[in-house]
């Protein structure tokens, strides 16, 4: 790992003060920037740590939303959001390891946008805002494609805003290695139809299903998304799966979520 | 290089560090170079995979490779060599481990414990898949984990007589 500077501010505007520096860059859970930065596939001049930051952390309900602050745990939400939003904290609790929940923080993993990542498919399934240090950002607009969103350099997530559902439920596909999503669907009901979000399946980074929208916002049961298909062109073909196979996932795991869902 | 104060098995102690030293570097370098010197902790993968240098930070198993010692400030960590009885002997979780098989190398063994002690303070009486999913994050190259999985079943009071044969 190249050296660095470090500095652990305790409020956001301290922080983003610290990130006006050349090559700052945040430091949340470090779940996947340090070993990037051993790897020397990043190099900040200076870390910024948010892991001092009172007003980024834990869970509070805002009526019918949960709002996470940026530097939350996995393991937070799993254990804080049973109760208002049990299919989230249900996937928090399944990312990764104890460890990595222990640490691994829902802005880092947000602003990381890993195409096969957990979290983005719940913000982009439940219609999120992802609020910065300077403005709110609505999930459809945030995720741009691999490792993209719309963050400006030195721009911290503080805080994601979650509509809570009224039906909900996260499957994931397990690549056994990396214990990432070989393939994630979050499928979230609301009065006003259904969302759903599919994570480690394209290559542009996680999707709406619009097909299985409409056909579950017309009937939500399983087998309203059985005659539909996904088009194999533009996902991600590697050794764990071929790309007709990520779509077909994408099928499957979106009518099992929905019977979970209930 | 900064200076980082913590307390590492209810012992205070204060190192100057490097911005970029690891958590698991601090813990185990020689005390020549501004280490602690406690190489009971293990790096196997370096990469955040195998979970061999898991130690507790404020309770928490945590990876010490994926962790800057700058952050463990003001922390209390726990390591394996703070795992024993008060007159060194093994705790009832280490001494499962000896009893049923659960662990042959060793390397992974330090981890292991750790992350197991973890499990049982937020759960004393896990179910065997509770176990088993528990350790996802550690890796063990020689036992196929059945020897573990037993030992932290032991170490919880539960029956054995119960689980399947290796
Ligand atoms: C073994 C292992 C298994 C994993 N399995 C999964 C899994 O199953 N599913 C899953 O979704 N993830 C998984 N992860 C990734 C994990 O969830 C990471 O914790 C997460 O992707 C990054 O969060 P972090 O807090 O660790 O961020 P960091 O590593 O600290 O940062 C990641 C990036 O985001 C930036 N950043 C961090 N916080 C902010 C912020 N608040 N605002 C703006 N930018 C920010 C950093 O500058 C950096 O570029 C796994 C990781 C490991 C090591
Ligand atoms: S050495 Fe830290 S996880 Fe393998
Ligand atoms: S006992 Fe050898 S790696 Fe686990």
């Amino acid at each position: 790992m190249q050296s660095f500077d470090f500095v652990r501010p305790s409020s956001v505007a301290e922080a983003v003060a610290a990130l006006g520096a050349e090559d700052a860059q945040p430091l949340s859970g470090g779940q996947t920037l340090l070993p990037s930065m051993k790897q020397r596939l990043a190099a900040p001049a200076v870390l910024v740590s948010l892991s001092g930051i009172a007003e980024m952390q834990g869970l509070r309900r805002e009526g019918d939303s949960l709002v996470i602050g940026g530097a939350t745990t996995h393991a937070t939400v799993a254990r804080a959001a049973r109760t208002d939003f049990p299919a989230l904290a249900e996937l928090a609790g399944n990312i990764g390891d104890p460890a990595v929940r222990n640490r691994g923080t829902i802005g880092g993993s947000l602003a990381n946008n890993d195409p096969s990542a957990c979290y983005p498919a719940a913000a982009l399934a439940t219609g999120a805002t992802i609020v910065t240090d300077r403005r709110q950002i609505a999930a459809d607009d945030f995720f741009q494609g691999l490792f993209t969103t719309a963050l400006e350099e030195g721009e911290i997530v503080t805080a994601v805003r979650l509509p809570i559902p009224q039906r909900a439920n996260y499957q994931k596909f397990i690549q056994p290695a990396s214990r990432f999503a070989l393939v994630g669907v979050f499928v979230a009901s609301y009065a006003g139809g259904v969302r759903v979000a599919v994570t480690g399946a394209s290559g542009d980074g996680v999707f709406r299903w619009t097909e299985a929208e409409a056909a579950l916002s017309d009937r939500f049961a399983a087998d309203a998304v059985t005659g539909l298909t996904v088009e194999a062109e533009g996902m991600i073909g590697d050794l764990h799966g071929t790309p007709a196979y990520r779509a077909n996932l994408v099928r499957v795991l979106t009518g099992r979520a929905v019977a979970a869902a209930g | 290089m900064t200076k980082v104060t913590l307390t590492v098995n209810g012992k205070a102690v204060s190192r100057e560090v490097e911005q970029r030293t690891l958590l698991v570097q601090l813990l185990r370098d020689d005390p020549a170079s501004g280490g602690l010197g406690l190489t009971g902790t293990h790096v196997g993968c370096d990469t955040s995979q195998c979970g061999a240098c898991t130690v507790h930070v404020d309770g928490m198993a945590v990876k010490s490779c994926t962790m800057l010692a700058v952050e463990a400030e003001g922390a209390a960590v726990t390591t394996i060599e703070g795992m024993a009885n008060a007159d060194g002997s093994l705790s009832p979780l280490q001494q499962a481990f000896q009893d049923h098989h659960g662990l042959q190398c060793g390397f992974c063994t330090p981890g292991m414990v750790m992350t197991a002690a973890a499990l049982l303070a937020e759960n004393p009486t896990p179910s065997e898949s509770a176990v088993r999913y528990y350790l996802e994050g550690n890796i063990c190259r020689c036992t196929g984990y059945h020897g573990i999985v037993k030992a932290i079943m032991a170490a919880s009071g539960q029956d054995m007589p119960a689980m399947a044969a290796e």
